[in-house]
């Protein structure tokens, strides 16, 4: 018999690294051709139809780009905790309390200049996404509790919170009973990129902090402190390095980044919050990480992927009549794929076959 | 309505076993992959896609049982590629099962959508009736608690005592042990680790896929977006706080079962004094804690997480 075995390579092999990853991303469309074919749509078409809707023109374009901003953020988050094993699944949550915390601050409770609003309604966001990581973060450090589950129970219980306060104190008065809250101050909204166009300045902010995410990680202390964590805990704690106080700082840093997303989307987006503002945007942040291999400029190409997929399927899906969840099926089968095409970088695939003189 | 009152009353404890259910399933299903030592991830997903399979085999002629058995079936496939790409591929368990999560209810949805485009209220099946026990069924209390449950539900209870056999009485339930514990003692043994992982984690995943059929053919008559809400997560947290056994396993969902049916009946007694959403977190907040309070002694599967490579140590 053929067996297959993998074999550690002494060195990783970089360009395979990202060979692998276009391949993924590649390979996941391709799968995608079979629930295509299956519903009874032309494939050929679909797919034209899925390019032409993520960037066929300026306005698809400016759509793909405004939905890879929130991906941007969140694809960072789990980027960062990942690179330190800290498993935040929390994105999602972490990105409603973001939203949350810009309309309570931003939508009338301080009435400043722009310019110092906008500030103060995204550190706001980043204070509650962080805060809200703290606690599974701490759960785990001083109780030893999978920060996975926790991370994923909280999202649940931040979407309870978020609705009972727009049925509640930051209900809009004028929004006709709809359970959504009061509008950001124009002051605090981010100013759009283009006219009549959707992309807007949020857009930068997350490529200025991805730029810095890679900075910290590539050239800090903190960030070195991070990726030995993440190696090695034990040995890392060894070399002297307080790997509490590690989980601690990257969990508040992951869950900051992904309030802003929350940020991004309330004051840049949507203008105002209601409980539907995220499509799943905190789950496939995680997609978007280690579709970039946690790389923080990585982020950014892997969330305009994801968002490619999202906003192109929407007319791939009007236009061929089939339903939209494709677009789903397409990213979390990119992650598989990826995860697969991640084992070329770094084993080697050896067929083996059986020794003939011991046969 | 008084806490006593609530607590001494029949309908309560049928809520409770009712709630329950799903979460056996669930539990056993976790805990048979982690003893194995895998961590299964993709329950959430796995969840979905058995409440779908279950009910659109039903919808589409099949018969109750028929689709109690696609449900497996497909929990079981979802199982096997979990296996196969973090048994012999070594890859991470926690990535790896939360992109089965997604692959698994996107494929659900898509596929719902795809089959139903146009329905504005999801179409009914009849689900699994009470099982009226003549006689026992007419008992005071015991009757409405036990007594008008699904066959699912009693299939529940059986799991319950059949993996607790398999685990602990049986050679086969000794390698699952093993493997998840020191894989290399059983591969001196001569058996195969990988097999007896992959094998575990698509019979517990048939049982996550079971819980998830439970609810569109038992606890409801239809399929809705959302509807596993966070129950697979919820029986990974209870699989520590049952320490991997079956026996607590059952003591678990049935303590979350009734503290949910009560949450609800307080909710509905206090008549909207305080926000409804308040009352609907607490079940979340109850597993989280039920994980807090024993996560620093839970006894782990020593190999959990742990690939095992042939001949190396």
């Amino acid at each position: 018999m053929i067996g297959l075995r993998l074999e550690p390579r002494p060195t990783p092999a970089p360009g395979l690294a990202l060979a692998a990853r276009i391949g993924a991303g590649i390979a996941a469309l391709v799968l995608a051709a079979i629930p295509i074919a299956l519903a009874g749509a032309p494939v050929g078409k679909a797919f034209a139809l899925m390019a032409e809707g993520a960037f066929g023109s300026l306005f698809a374009t400016s759509e793909t780009l405004a939905r890879a901003t929130p991906l941007i953020l969140t694809g960072l988050a789990a980027a960062v905790a990942f690179r330190a094993k800290l498993w935040n699944i929390g994105g999602e949550g972490q990105l409603y309390a973001g939203a949350l915390a810009a309309v309570a601050v931003g939508s009338g409770l301080l009435d400043l200049p722009g310019p110092a609003l906008i500030p103060i309604v995204m550190a706001a966001g980043m204070i509650a996404g962080a805060v809200l990581m703290l606690v599974p973060t701490l759960l785990k450090t001083r109780f030893g509790a999978d920060e996975v589950v926790t991370t994923l129970l909280l999202n649940f219980v931040v979407l309870l919170v978020v609705q009972m306060m727009l049925e509640g104190p930051l209900k809009d008065p004028y929004g006709m009973g709809w359970p959504q809250s009061a509008p950001i101050l124009d002051q605090a909204v981010l100013p759009k990129l283009m006219p009549r166009m959707r992309v807007h300045t949020g857009l930068v902010i997350a490529l200025v902090v991805a730029v810095g995410i890679a900075l910290v990680m590539a050239r800090s202390v903190f960030g070195f402190q991070v990726r030995a964590v993440g190696e090695n805990a034990s040995a890392a704690r060894f070399a002297g390095i307080g790997v509490t106080a590690t989980f601690i700082k990257v969990g508040l840093l992951s869950g900051a980044l992904a309030g802003l997303a929350g940020v991004s989307e309330v004051a840049g987006l949507k203008g105002y919050l209601t409980s539907d503002l995220s499509p799943g945007f905190g789950y496939s942040g995680i997609v978007v990480a280690m579709l970039a291999g946690l790389n923080p400029l990585g982020v950014v190409v892997a969330a305009i992927f994801v968002a490619a997929v999202f906003v192109g399927a929407d007319s791939m899906s009007r236009g061929v009549g089939i339903s939209s969840y494709i677009a789903d099926l397409i990213v979390a089968t990119s992650l598989l794929c990826v995860l697969v095409g991640g084992l070329v970088t770094t084993y080697r695939i050896r067929f083996t076959r059986p020794d003939p003189a011991r046969s | 309505m008084d806490v006593i009152d609530i607590l001494l009353s029949a309908n309560f404890w049928a809520a409770a076993i009712r709630i329950a259910t799903p979460l056996i399933f669930g539990v056993l299903g976790a805990l048979l992959c982690e003893r194995s030592g895998v961590l299964n991830l993709g329950i959430e997903g796995i969840f979905t896609a058995g409440a779908m399979a279950g009910w659109m085999t039903v919808h589409l002629g099949g018969d109750l049982w028929t689709g109690v058995l696609v449900a497996m079936a497909v929990g079981a496939l979802f199982g096997l590629l979990h296996a196969v790409l973090t048994v012999p591929l070594g890859l991470s368990q926690h990535v790896t099962g939360i992109g089965v999560t997604l692959l698994a209810s996107s494929l659900a949805y898509f596929i719902y959508r795809n089959a139903l485009p146009q329905v504005t209220s999801p179409p009914r099946i009849v689900p699994f009736q009470p099982l009226a026990i003549p006689g026992l069924s007419d008992l005071p209390f015991f009757g409405p608690v036990l007594f008008q449950q699904t066959a699912l539900t009693w299939l529940a209870f059986a799991l319950v005592a059949i993996v607790g056999w398999v685990l602990y009485r049986t050679p086969l339930g000794l390698a699952i042990r093993a493997v998840g514990d020191t894989p290399q003692a059983v591969e001196a043994q001569g058996l195969d680790v990988h097999l007896i992982r992959i094998g575990t984690v698509m019979a517990g995943s048939a049982l996550m896929a079971l819980g998830g059929a439970f609810l569109t053919m038992s606890a409801f008559d239809a399929f809705f977006f959302g509807m596993v809400n966070g129950r697979g997560w919820i029986c990974i947290a209870l699989t520590v706080f049952a320490s991997w056994r079956p026996g607590k396993a059952l003591f678990g969902a049935l303590l979350y079962g009734a503290f949910d049916a009560f949450q609800v009946r307080l909710q509905t007694s206090l008549g909207g004094a305080v926000p409804g959403q308040v009352f609907l977190m607490l079940p979340y907040l109850f597993s989280i804690a039920a994980l807090v309070l024993v996560a620093r002694k839970a006894d782990y599967p020593r190999a959990l997480l742990v690939p095992f490579v042939k001949g190396q140590r």
